[in-house]
């Protein structure tokens, strides 16, 4: 991936590694996912957004398992998502989530979180997922904070170690579920930040987020949900200055009535 | 998780200046002369000033004549009670001079009880070691073998020149401690499990460690220990026996270990979900997540009542004697068939529950030590 450094440059390729088929998800009596079909292709950094309730979070945690899905197909890097406990265990390592909530263990530190998975997961030598570990919070510019507990840490800190912990795994995809909602604003700016350098650098990412302002200057594709179903789906331009739907033009006044 | 954002010494936010007249420079200091302090603290108000004049009444009602059954008119020794029968005289301790190497040992035979002494002290010193944070690691289990194996030869013997001692003998404060200590030892596991499974997304697996726990919790321990000495000689083959020992042992593991379950129970349910999500999404499997994740967590919440259950399981164990064995409390009762002694049986249950108080005393002191060691660090 590091022969597409430049955003400018940088195109995703054709290979679907996302692919949901009419994917449907009930929670009880109530119709959470609805017919849902989305591709999403190699290197696509894809922003999620939608009015609260809309199951953006239950349609992303679908993609790495932490929710069953009971009708459709999930297909991730080529695998389909069954109840094969060994095939969910290998996708999760190849995906990574980012949550609202950051998450970190807060009985280890810092380090420890980061090589945690590493070394138990993918059994890499200690002091190789030490080195990776300090490569990746220089990445997120916290070098300084490998020997902290979580509980030490300001919330946009606790949150580029959070990513940090993620990218530690090596995954070829990056899911984000709203990654800033439960930050100051002075710290959302950090966050981003660190996200936008990924994209950058040709991540495929799957990002929640209400900010407009990331998804136009980061993503190929916005999709819109409302009501459990994908509304529309466009490039960032077309979906936030040309939106089709109805339900879309209503959602983007009430977002820009709101900044 | 708490996500709210706390200043740390080294955190840029935390270097902004104040402005240094806001406060005064030194926090208000409250005025020490025990004057003062009674004032506010013990008649502070009517009813504090009752409570407070209650409580010195009792104190100088009841504190002196004990100091003086004690202490001061106390027979310390005497190889005959006589002594004690004397009018006026306190506490006649020369009962515990006479009679502790039968408390302590019990009908272990006289000259070998060094042996349960050595043995005693092996547990101690294992316990000591276990106790401290930093010998943590795999090479605990070695020492534990170690200990379990050398009191084991020491206490049977029969090789090495020991004479024989069949565990029928075997009694006081080294059959309590060691009840207790590896009953906590197998309990514990026993209950981790016991709670896991009750959590677990297998039916059978949940519905054994329910009714395990249910059942257990349901009766009293004195009807675990008579079923475990009645009921588990039925499901061993023919002629195979296990002692009334080793029964009891068992008995007392199965109790303990359904209420650690649910002290464990309560910990796996108090972690927020996201930790179990943060540790599914990073691909670990059940048994990582839950020794590296979950566990290290759950055991931390639920540390007081886990030593709640060591304590009272510790004084539990005074309970085979229904099924004959001869522990702490029942070397007391049976020291005091000895009519001579008889008429100071509280002398000696007082003997009895000062050592039952050290132990427990020191568990509940080293909980508190260790909530304070684990959570350095882990600020939520
Ligand atoms: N475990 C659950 N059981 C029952 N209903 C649930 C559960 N989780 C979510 N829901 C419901 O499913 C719907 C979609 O939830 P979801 O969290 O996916 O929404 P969202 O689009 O992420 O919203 P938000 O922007 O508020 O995060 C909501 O109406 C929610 O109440
Ligand atoms: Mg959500």
């Amino acid at each position: 991936m590091s022969d597409q450094a430049s955003a400018k440059v940088h195109k995703p390729g054709d290979e679907a590694v996302i692919k949901l088929t009419n994917v449907n998800k009930w929670y009880g009596k109530f119709h959470v996912l609805k017919d849902i079909n989305l591709t999403i292709r190699k290197g696509e950094r894809v922003v999620v957004c939608g009015p609260s309730g809309s199951g953006k979070s239950t349609m992303i945690r679908c993609v790495n398992r932490l929710e069953e899905h009971q009708a459709g197909s999930i297909v991730v890097n080529g695998t389909e998502l069954t109840n094969d406990v060994k095939a969910i265990e290998a996708i999760r390592r190849d995906v990574g989530m980012v949550f609202q909530s950051f998450n970190l263990f807060p009985h280890l530190t810092v380090l420890e979180n980061l090589i945690l998975a590493p070394t138990w997961v993918k059994k890499v030598p200690r002091k190789e997922a030490i080195d990776t570990a300090m490569y990746y919070l220089g990445r997120v510019k916290i070098p300084d904070q490998a020997g902290k507990y979580p509980g030490q840490l300001s919330g946009g800190q606790q949150q580029r170690v959070a990513i940090a912990r993620a990218l530690c795994m090596k995954p070829d995809i990056m899911l984000f579920d709203e990654p800033t909602s439960a930050l100051d604003p002075e710290m959302i700016k950090e966050v981003l930040d660190v996200m936008t350098e990924l994209a950058q650098e040709g991540m495929t990412m799957v990002c929640v987020t209400h900010e407009m302002g990331f998804a136009r200057s980061v993503a190929d594709t916005v999709v819109f949900m409302a009501d459990g179903s994908v509304v529309e789906r466009n490039t960032p331009n077309e979906l936030f200055n040309n939106p089709q739907e109805e339900r879309t033009k209503k959602f983007l006044s009430q977002i820009i009535q709101h900044h | 998780m708490s996500t709210e954002y706390k200043p740390h010494p080294e955190d840029a936010l935390s270097h902004v200046e104040e402005p240094a007249t806001v406060y005064p420079v030194n926090p208000p200091t409250k005025s020490m002369d025990l004057l003062g302090w009674a004032k506010s603290n013990l008649f502070g108000s009517v009813p504090n000033t009752i409570l407070t004049l209650l409580a010195l009444f009792l104190l100088v009602k009841i504190l002196p004549p004990i100091v003086d059954w004690a202490f001061i008119s106390s027979v310390w020794s005497s190889a005959t009670p006589d002594a004690c029968r004397v009018d006026g005289v306190g506490a006649c301790w020369a009962v515990v001079q006479n009679k502790y190497r039968f408390i302590l040992f019990g009908l272990y035979p006289y000259e070998e009880q060094w042996r349960p002494v050595v043995s005693t002290l092996l547990y101690i010193v294992a316990v000591a070691v276990s106790c401290n944070p930093r010998f943590w690691s795999r090479r605990l289990l070695g020492l534990w073998a170690v200990v379990v194996i050398g009191s084991g030869i020491l206490m049977w013997g029969g090789i090495l020149g020991l004479p024989y001692v069949e565990n029928e003998k075997w009694g006081g404060l080294p059959l309590t401690l060691m009840l207790s200590v590896l009953g906590i030892a197998l309990a514990f596991p026993l209950g981790i499990l016991a709670a896991l499974g009750r959590r677990s997304s297998l039916p059978v697996i949940r519905s054994v460690s329910v009714v395990y726990i249910e059942l257990v919790r349901g009766v009293p321990l004195i009807s675990v220990l008579f079923m475990a000495s009645v009921m588990i000689p039925l499901f061993l083959p023919e002629g195979v026996t296990i002692n009334k020992l080793l029964r009891a042992f068992i008995g007392i593991v199965l109790f303990t270990g359904a209420y650690m379950a649910e002290a464990v129970r309560g910990g796996l349910q108090a972690l927020p979900r996201g930790q179990y999500e943060a540790a599914d999404a990073l691909g670990l499997g059940y048994w990582q997540k839950t020794r590296l994740i979950i566990l290290p967590q759950a055991i931390r919440l639920v540390i007081p009542p886990l030593v709640n259950q060591f304590i009272s399981m510790f004084k539990d164990t005074s309970l085979v004697f229904i099924v004959g064995l001869f522990d702490l409390l029942n070397t007391v009762k049976t020291a005091l068939t000895d009519p001579l002694w008889r008429p100071f049986y509280v002398e000696a249950y007082v003997f009895t529950a000062l050592i039952y108080f050290l132990f427990c005393y020191f568990m509940a002191r080293y909980s508190q030590y260790l909530e304070r060691h684990l959570n350095t660090g882990v600020r939520r």
